[in-house]
């Protein structure tokens, strides 16, 4: 088992307030599976790939516990994870067009970070892994700017990469990016897990068309807490969770046209996260609702390797 | 880059023109008569002598042609690196009288300008990060760039000089004391330089650590900052990064900030009396000197020319973007 998270709860620090993004999160990924992770913006799945790897300043580690090839991640304690970072966790962030130093020169970068980090010579299997994903060496000699978006989201990918992370985290990479380039990413992911470059792999999305091409498997969260997962193929064709059910029919088919049928949506918003509700937090959007949703459902496998967290998915 | 800096040169070409012409016309339309003035010092009684001076001195000094053949006549002697001569201090030559005070003002200006850039930037990238050192240090920031110049020298002259006695406060120099090469000269020199110089440095210190505070605090916010973290990297190769990212807006700053530091040096040597160019600004317009008026505003203006010219220069070392964009479109 890669990865195995248990009840993971992280809060935001605000002034209103402690916002619980992340509400008691168990769940694992196994050796060589990459895991969609998909949820509207403010479900928490952004939140849960940060916890990962790097907490930012204004969120706090609650509780809970994450481990990675059975030795516990100390993720509240930032100097001590930096040790975890890059080798075996890693990330692709959103922001790769502005994720270089835009005044050094992108191999000298990458060289300095290597030193810093204790790898002592990165540079041949550096230029053998961007000939991989189809970039000259000649890119290390360069500044971020002379480089196209595409060639940059390619660089990062490659850094991130370098050290085989046990753990790759890769953080809406392709939202910024236009169709063609999002399948040429895509097909990138699946060739470092073909590879071994990385041993499994979280895709952190919110267009589950896209996450369907090359997970294994999808989880999807709502508001600060999971819903459901299942194989990718199962999670698209027969979602048992009525929130992923509604999610999955709000989706555009390929060859129908919208002229005389109106794309559904699924009605409401999710509940606040500063005080949320008690039990289900889907019971007010959700067609299912009835008494025992005022409890909160087990996040329960009905399936072999399908987990739903709701009174009704028999 | 051959391009850039031709289309650079002929920016700073053009601004040299325009400045020496509003040079030129600033003192022949002050109100006054420079003439008169010195007439009036000479104090003949003799109506005729009187006359006669005037037309001697009218044609000696060009004022009896029209202002178009004045103004070339001007452009021309300028050329030939003749300023005239000096009215204030007739007849020494304007050259003369503004090479002396030059190297009083740029002992001043160079060591208090790129000293406050210098440790104004180390500071304000130290205060970034520690929070009661933000806390204490900066409001002062705050009160120090705010503070004018002049003001600040008064203070400072106060203080230091008539209260505490510690420093003198006018001239460059000891009264009883003649340049030479002597310690004891040397040694009085920097006694009378210290006050004007920390008057400058203080002001513009403060201003520098706020900005690069800001900057600072800006940077390490950045996505490659976010990136290099999650990648692990230490707090000192981040802060190295930052502090190279953040100095860039600093260098434009400076350029920016020239003008007005000369400025402030200016009128901080006539608080203490410090016999540089702010000095001679001060007795040229007293005795409607035209020539050392021009002269000085002249050298002022070529100096911060050539000075922004050296930025620009800079600019292009530090930030390779500026590198890049000269190949296509600049």
């Amino acid at each position: 088992m890669a990865l195995k998270v248990t009840d993971l709860r992280v809060y935001y620090r605000t002034l209103r307030g402690e916002v619980k993004a992340l509400d008691g999160v168990t769940f694992s990924v196994a050796d060589g599976e990459i895991m969609g992770l998909a949820g509207e913006s403010g479900s928490g799945k952004s939140t849960l790939a940060k916890s990962l790897i790097r907490l930012d300043g204004r969120m706090r580690h609650a509780g809970g516990t994450v481990e990675l090839d059975g030795r516990e991640l100390p993720i509240a304690d930032d100097r001590a994870m930096d040790e975890f970072r890059f080798r075996e966790v890693s990330l692709i962030p959103q922001y790769s067009m502005s994720a270089l130093n835009p005044t050094r020169k992108i191999g000298k970068m990458v060289g300095e970070l290597l030193a810093a980090r204790g790898v002592p010579d990165g540079t041949a299997e550096l230029e053998r892994r961007l000939e991989l994903v189809g970039l000259s060496k000649d890119v290390l000699g360069r500044y971020p700017i002379e480089l196209s978006g595409g060639m940059k989201q390619r660089v990062v990918m490659v850094v991130s990469t370098l050290l085989d992370p046990s753990l790759l985290i890769a953080d809406e990479v392709t939202s910024a990016l236009d169709v063609s380039s999002q399948k040429a990413v895509a097909t990138t992911l699946l060739g470092f897990r073909d590879h071994g470059l990385v041993t499994s792999m979280m895709v952190v999305t919110h267009d589950i068309s896209l996450v369907y091409q090359i997970a294994d498997t999808i989880l999807v969260m709502y508001a600060g807490r999971l819903a459901e997962k299942a194989p990718a193929e199962v999670l698209v064709t027969a979602p048992r969770h009525p929130y992923t059910r509604q999610l999955v029919a709000a989706l555009p088919e390929v060859g129908v046209r919208y002229e005389d049928r109106r794309l559904t949506g699924i009605p409401g918003n999710p509940p606040s996260l500063l005080d949320p509700p008690g039990g289900c937090r889907f019971r007010d959007r959700c067609p299912l609702a009835f008494e025992q949703c005022a409890e909160q459902p087990p996040f329960a496998e009905v399936a072999p390797g399908h987990l739903v967290a709701c009174w009704k998915a028999e | 880059m051959r391009r850039y800096f031709g289309r650079k040169l002929l920016v700073y070409g053009l601004t040299f023109f325009v400045a020496v012409t509003v040079n030129w016309m600033i003192p022949r339309f002050m109100p006054g008569d420079p003439v008169q003035s010195m007439l009036s010092r000479a104090n003949v009684a003799q109506p005729a002598a009187v006359e006669a001076m005037r037309v001697h001195y009218t044609a000696m000094f060009g004022f009896d042609l029209p202002l178009w053949r004045q103004y070339l006549n001007f452009w021309g002697s300028l050329l030939r690196g003749d300023l005239g001569i000096s009215i204030w201090l007739f007849p020494t030559p304007v050259t003369d009288v503004i090479v002396r005070a030059v190297p009083y003002t740029l002992g001043l200006l160079i060591p208090s300008i790129l000293l406050s850039w210098v440790a104004g930037n180390r500071f304000g990238a130290f205060a970034a990060r520690r929070k009661w050192l933000d806390n204490t240090v900066l409001p002062l920031g705050y009160v120090l760039t705010a503070t004018p110049y002049m003001w600040l020298a008064i203070l400072l002259a106060w203080a230091l000089g008539i209260i505490a006695g510690i420093f003198p406060v006018a001239g460059a120099y000891g009264f009883d004391l003649q340049p030479s090469w002597s310690w004891e000269f040397v040694g009085s020199l920097a006694q009378h330089w210290f006050l004007p110089f920390a008057s400058l440095f203080l002001v513009a210190f403060g201003g520098w650590a706020i900005g690069m505070r800001n900057m600072i605090i800006y940077e390490l916010e950045a996505d490659y900052v976010n990136y290099l973290r999650a990648l692990g990297a230490p707090t000192r190769l981040v802060r190295r990064y930052a502090f190279r990212n953040a100095i860039l807006p600093q260098v434009t700053g400076l350029a920016l900030q020239l003008g007005v530091l000369v400025a402030g040096a200016l009128v901080t040597e006539i608080v203490f009396s410090y016999p540089g160019l702010g000095h001679l600004i001060l007795q040229a317009i007293q005795n409607q000197d035209f020539f050392l008026l021009q002269g000085t505003f002249l050298f002022i203006v070529i100096g911060v020319l050539i000075a922004n010219f050296v930025i620009d220069i800079a600019y292009v070392l530090v930030d390779p973007r500026t590198r890049t964009g000269m190949g296509e479109a600049a």
